[in-house]
């Protein structure tokens, strides 16, 4: 890599993760289930190309296979099972109806500027041009939260968590070169399984509330406490003698 | 080695076995033998700690600190798995979540015990975190295993509070490793806890402190500390009652043993700056509103593991505290409660699991008269009760002692907030407790088969824990304090 190419990759690897930024914020105000799950997969393809690109500057070759990893799991595998999941929930024409959208996006911006100003003691030490996406991995991360707090739906939700761990991700990548290699196939053997595992709670909760809007889950607050005992707590056994 | 491997492989083995095994019967008591397995590789492992020091090594490190959490983690496994084995056979009977919910329960029993231990041996900050989710996922489907609304409830608010907040967790891991680039030659080893304490003065404060907070959230996320803790009454209350047991004995703890891990490096990394005790007063703070809040909702509780599950909070509250004190009597009396509280909770979890199958409801007001109807059950909830709330012979009672006289110490005014905490938690656990225990039993109430060995031995322990501590266990909780605050109590 000649020394004259550099500002060019630089160049190229902002670039990609101001887009990675801007579908957060499609994921965020995105009303149609599975065109959130496209914005999804093409974050997680345009974060394996940071990583690539990354890896092509600093020659730190163990970020080939965490981008391939990232691309597998994130962008292919991760949408497919969403995909599947949606159509088996016939969900695939579902549309949310997203209260105060205007609202989130301003919170959205806001979270951005919070990331900038909190990773200013990072963005001043001396270090590889990459840290500017630090405040951005960062703010991918909290608008990962907000659409997590703010979406009632089962599947929104788990959009959001996964693409808080694309910001984890990203970070790792930018702010060193990568994180340990048992560690990345630990952390993406975790993200596999909770993939599995929401799938299976989406037929729990569907079996349990007929929806997959997850505000209805509310029994368990502290103040319905009596409402509910009033109809009894039960132990599974008493249950079991309601199912029959 | 040796005794660390089998340790860490022997719950492996038993969750892929149990994960086929079809028949109800021979899988309750294989859980049982891989658990002994398991105490026994631990004991061993901790005998070779006790004698020759600690082993570090292949990302590893077992020292008087965690061999102690390991111990107790084994333990707790063994008498939890002893006590689950007829009790969820009595659930498979009446109300049948079905065989396949039981192979799941068994299989993710020991991969929940691999995640613990793995957690607590390891050297790698970032192998801690996956094994910390792990453990997150292990468990969020024994929290729905009766499928009831309720639990299905509980564990998607227990799966997503835990994904985000360890989610940040790893955000502060990233950091600590970017900190660690500028220090560590080999970036290879830039997670390794052992070679970051090493260099913790080198560490840049600023990138630190900031990933410190991210850090706190997260783990502390787990450890169940106000305002993160709302995930853990509802798993606590509507999972099966031996899961009840582990998460609030050895979860809890874990999470605590990472997050004052963490604390280590921090202070060394703050230590020429000009806060050196940023770390300690966030931990003293999330404890301090954790231990009353925590008290005051335990008041308006009407589930009974709920309850309990309020109690652990407080205490995780207090133990948090004491860490974030620092100073060697504080932290010798945090470790020692680490070890009174799990053995005292677990018991307790174990001794409500029966008391709601006599009752048949989780309900405090219509759990009555426990003491005539099985004397067993409802003597050790009141013996049990006594412990957590800190009556004097037993072992809750030193440590809460030390604790207040360490507070006195550093902190007087803090004296009061902690004494009137314990007044209210006391307040609030026997307000509930008196008619659950005495009083008329209802009409056609009736004793159900109980083991009650588990909650015997660890209730025998806590009180010999009160009543005089042994030499060896003083050096050694000793040890651990120098680990951690660099100068001897005793």
């Amino acid at each position: 890599m000649s020394p004259t190419l550099l500002p060019l990759l630089q160049q190229i690897v902002l670039v990609l993760a101001a887009i990675v930024l801007f579908t957060s914020f499609v994921l965020l105000a995105q009303a149609r289930l599975v065109a959130a799950i496209h914005a999804f997969a093409w974050q997680g393809a345009l974060v394996a190309a940071v990583t690539t690109v990354v890896a092509a500057t600093g020659q730190t070759h163990h970020l080939y296979f965490s981008a391939l990893l990232t691309l597998v799991l994130k962008a292919l595998l991760i949408p497919w099972m969403l995909h599947r999941l949606t159509r088996r929930l016939a969900l695939d024409r579902h549309v949310e109806s997203l209260h105060r959208p205007a609202l989130v996006i301003m919170a959205a911006v806001a979270l951005v500027i919070f990331s900038y100003w909190l990773v200013l003691p990072i963005v001043q030490q001396e270090m590889t041009f990459t840290r500017n996406i630090v405040a951005i991995s960062l703010a991918v991360v909290l608008i990962g939260l907000l659409m997590m707090v703010f979406r009632q739906q089962a599947v929104a939700q788990v959009l959001g968590f996964m693409s808080m761990e694309n910001g984890l991700f990203l970070a790792a990548v930018s702010a060193t070169a990568g994180m340990p290699l048992v560690v990345e196939l630990g952390v993406a053997f975790d993200v596999l399984v909770a993939m599995v595992l929401f799938g299976v709670f989406f037929f729990q909760i569907r079996e349990s509330i007929d929806s997959l809007d997850v505000d209805r889950l509310n029994r368990l607050t502290e103040t319905a406490e009596e409402g509910i005992v009033a109809a009894g707590r039960t132990t599974p056994r008493a249950v079991a003698g309601e199912d029959g | 080695m040796i005794a660390l491997l089998i340790t860490l492989l022997a719950p492996v083995a038993g969750a892929l076995v149990l994960a086929v095994l079809r028949p109800l019967g021979p899988a309750g008591w294989l859980n049982v033998a891989v658990s002994t397995i398991t105490f026994g590789a631990a004991a061993w492992l901790t005998w070779t700690v006790a004698a020759s020091g600690e082993i570090a090594g292949y990302s590893f490190r077992v020292d008087d600190f965690n061999v102690y959490l390991v111990a107790l983690t084994a333990f707790i496994g063994l008498t939890t798995s002893i006590f689950s084995r007829p009790y969820m056979r009595h659930v498979c009977d009446t109300v049948l979540t079905r065989k396949r919910g039981m192979r799941v329960y068994h299989s993710m029993y020991q991969a929940f015990m691999f995640t613990m231990l793995l957690a607590l041996t390891t050297d790698n900050l970032g192998v801690l975190w996956v094994a910390v989710e792990g453990a997150t996922l292990a468990t969020v489907l024994l929290v729905s295993l009766y499928r009831t609304p309720e639990a299905v409830e509980a564990a998607w608010k227990y799966f997503i509070l835990c994904g985000v907040g360890i989610a940040l967790a790893l955000f502060g891991t990233v950091l600590t490793y970017f900190a660690a680039q500028h220090v560590v030659s080999d970036p290879s080893a830039g997670l390794t806890w052992s070679t970051l304490y090493r260099h913790a003065g080198h560490l840049e404060p600023a990138v630190m402190r900031l990933a410190f907070v991210f850090l706190l959230v997260g783990y502390g996320t787990k450890v169940g500390l106000v305002p993160m803790h709302q995930w853990l009454p509802d798993a606590h209350s509507e999972g099966p009652t031996p899961m009840s047991a582990v998460l609030s004995g050895l979860l809890l703890n874990v999470a605590l043993y990472a997050v004052v891990r963490l604390k280590m490096l921090v202070d060394g990394s703050l230590a020429a700056s000009a806060a050196p005790h940023l770390a300690g007063y966030l931990l003293m703070g999330f404890g301090l509103l954790s231990f009353l809040v925590a008290g005051l909702f335990l008041h308006r509780q009407r589930d009974i593991k709920r309850m309990f599950s309020y109690s652990s909070i407080e205490h995780m509250g207090l133990m948090t505290f004491a860490f974030g004190l620092g100073g060697p009597l504080a932290t010798f009396g945090a470790l020692l409660h680490m070890l009174v509280h799990s053995l005292t909770k677990s018991a307790i979890f174990v001794t409500v699991g029966h008391a709601a199958h006599i009752a048949g409801t989780q309900s405090i007001e219509r759990i009555r008269g426990l003491i005539r109807t099985q004397p067993a059950v409802g003597w050790s909830l009141l013996i049990a009760v006594s412990a957590i709330a800190g009556f004097p012979p037993f072992g809750v009672f030193t440590s809460e002692f030390l604790l207040l006289t360490a507070t006195m110490q550093a902190q007087p005014w803090l004296t009061v907030a902690l004494l009137s905490g314990l007044a209210i938690a006391f307040a609030g656990l026997f307000r509930h407790l008196h008619p659950m225990v005495y009083g008329a039993p209802p009409e056609g109430q009736k004793p159900v088969r109980a083991n009650m060995l588990p909650v015997a031995i660890h209730l025998a322990l806590v009180l010999w824990l009160g009543l005089a501590i042994p030499g060896f266990l003083a050096q050694w909780l000793d040890r651990a304090t120098e680990l951690i605050t660099g100068s001897h109590l005793l």
